[in-house]
């Protein structure tokens, strides 16, 4: 690794560290990091939409035009279209002509909608609805070959999602009073429905130690690893001199932050 | 009593810093858990396992850096297996800031597919990965559900160059190549709602073999699909690519950090114990002061 290579790198443990230092208390280091993500997202994300989007998508259709007149002359003058209405956009920022945006707003909703809706209903509502009612596995009821309560195909498990979607449903009729054997079934509902959270919420719990494991993993083999390679044929002692700063660094705004923390403390007392 | 009321006003600072050090000390120490196998990873392994060698499978890099921590492992191990077994893997990248990683992953991975490696007992001589003919990289183009239907067309509708500029029709993997009919599966690696719109607009419309792989927080969210057979396997979180490398003999980053998993996973279920002993504890103790007044 090259010392160029290792200063970006360091630079991305600092950021990954000024991250981490939200969750003892906001502060200013928390804060550039935070602004720099927005920024470089943004920026990254304009530079990305310009050479993906407009550029393939619409200037060199145009190319082979004059921009003197204003590409009508080009051989596929008709992209002048999408960009026009993508023009007629802007006017929102105007109080005068905002009305104008309804129209490619309106054409984009109505082509949206017109796609979305035929499949969406195959898609959740149709292809679901079937995937409920199929017919239970009678002869494979406790599992497939051999009693498995985690085999997903088994007759148990489509008994089990069918009575789970009736009963969530009931949950949330409203128009009879949950009591007697609707209330039971209701309630058989809200366990049904506490499972699927406890689900999600065991899979989000997951992926936030992910997240933070990845950090970690970034932090050893990126950058401390590489700060103390000397079997790294670019290495110097400047690997280390910018390692250590950054411990230091980090070292000195705990110990400014004990400082502060005792001398409020001796103060209140 | 004393111990919960302390307990129930314990600053969640001190929670964060036991975490952390659990993490730490769990990843500085080196040791291995066993990976039990799920059979909707299983079955994403088999059928790229069961590929001849020459088909295509299309991996979609839909995450940008804020998953990479779970996605990223996915994506090298499945690619990997791909060209391991002389697959060719065509890639988008519906997510704006998904270009720039996935370019990375296929840097890295042509890299390590030099090397002479043995997965499950079987060794594999080392290759060089030539652009357009072992992978052709479609890039990045706005409005994913457009660009999900076009391609259902022909791939060179929305991607009439691929991510270097080059024209699909001058690649050699791209001849004879137009649509999703002409790939065997694709494998969505997601962390957001592309993977609606590849089930919806892709799979539902055009009906190829969909998997997906999945954040964490997605996961529970897409089992339905797998139920109703509209994906045919799941790849949820670092768990899902850790199992996907343990299958594939290519131990990685997933499978390093399920051991940290673990025991934060433990910490967790303590804290959750403690603290709901904890609430309930302090409940009865008011009721008691209630009823005492």
């Amino acid at each position: 690794m090259e010392f160029s290579t290792f200063l970006w790198t360091t630079f991305g443990a600092f950021v990954t560290l000024a991250t981490f230092s939200f969750l003892y208390k906001d502060n200013p280091f928390y804060k550039f990091a935070e602004h720099l993500v927005v920024g470089v997202s943004a920026g990254y994300f304009v530079i990305i939409l310009w050479h993906n989007g407009l550029e393939p998508n619409l200037f060199q259709r145009l190319d082979d035009g004059s921009w003197y007149f204003l590409w009508l002359d080009s051989s596929r003058p008709w992209y002048l279209i999408p960009s026009l209405l993508g023009v007629m956009m802007w006017t929102r920022f105007s109080k005068n002509y905002s009305w104008v945006s309804r129209w490619p707003m309106a054409l984009y909703i109505g082509i949206a909608t017109g796609i979305a809706i035929p499949l969406e209903m195959a898609n959740r509502v149709n292809k679901q609805l079937y995937a409920t009612m199929s017919t239970i596995d009678w002869a494979n009821f406790l599992g497939h070959g051999h009693f498995n309560l985690l085999d997903t195909a088994s007759g148990l498990s489509q008994l089990l999602i069918f009575a789970g979607v009736i009963s969530a449903l009931v949950y949330f009729f409203f128009s009879k009073a949950h009591t007697g054997v609707f209330g039971g079934i209701a309630t058989f509902g809200i366990w049904i429905l506490m499972i699927g959270f406890g689900a999600s919420f065991g899979f989000t719990v997951m992926a936030r130690i992910s997240l933070f494991i990845n950090r970690v993993q970034y932090l050893d083999q990126n950058w401390i690893q590489n700060a103390f390679n000397t079997a790294n044929e670019n290495y110097s002692a400047w690997f280390q001199v910018v390692f250590w700063l950054i411990v230091l660094l980090i070292a000195g705004y705990i110990v400014r932050e004990l400082v502060t923390y005792h001398k409020t403390k001796s103060k209140t007392t | 009593m004393y111990f919960f009321d302390k307990l129930m006003k314990l600053d969640r600072r001190w929670i964060f810093l036991f975490l952390v050090l659990v993490c730490v000390i769990t990843y500085v120490i080196p040791f291995q858990i066993p990976t039990l196998m799920e059979p909707e990873v299983k079955v994403i392994y088999d059928f790229i396992d069961s590929l001849p060698p020459g088909e295509i499978v299309m991996v979609a890099i839909d995450y940008d850096p804020n998953n990479m921590a779970e996605l990223h492992p996915m994506t090298y191990t499945i690619v990997e297996h791909c060209w391991r077994k002389n697959l060719k893997v065509l890639i988008t990248s519906l997510s704006q800031n998904g270009p720039g990683m996935a370019d990375q992953a296929l840097r890295d991975l042509s890299d390590s597919l030099r090397l002479d490696r043995t997965y499950n007992g079987k060794l594999f001589k080392g290759r060089e990965i030539v652009r357009g003919v072992d992978y052709c990289f479609l890039g990045y183009k706005p409005y994913f559900a457009l660009v999900i239907l076009g391609m259902g067309q022909d791939f060179r509708l929305p991607f009439p160059n691929d991510y270097y500029g080059s024209p699909l029709d001058s690649l050699p993997m791209m001849q004879g190549v137009y649509n999703y009919d002409d790939v065997a599966c694709v494998v969505d690696i997601s962390g957001g709602n592309i993977t609606d719109y590849w089930i919806s607009y892709g799979q539902n419309r055009f009906n190829f073999p969909l998997a997906l792989g999945l954040t964490g927080v997605m996961t529970a969210q897409y089992y339905p699909f797998l139920g109703s057979g509209q994906v045919f396997g799941i790849m949820g979180g670092l768990l899902g690519a850790s199992q996907y490398e343990e299958l594939a003999d290519n131990p990685g980053l997933a499978k390093d950090g399920m051991r940290v998993q673990l025991y934060a996973h433990m910490v967790i279920i303590v804290f959750i114990v403690v603290g709901n002993v904890g609430f309930f504890m302090d409940r009865r103790k008011r009721k008691f002061q209630q009823e005492a007044r």
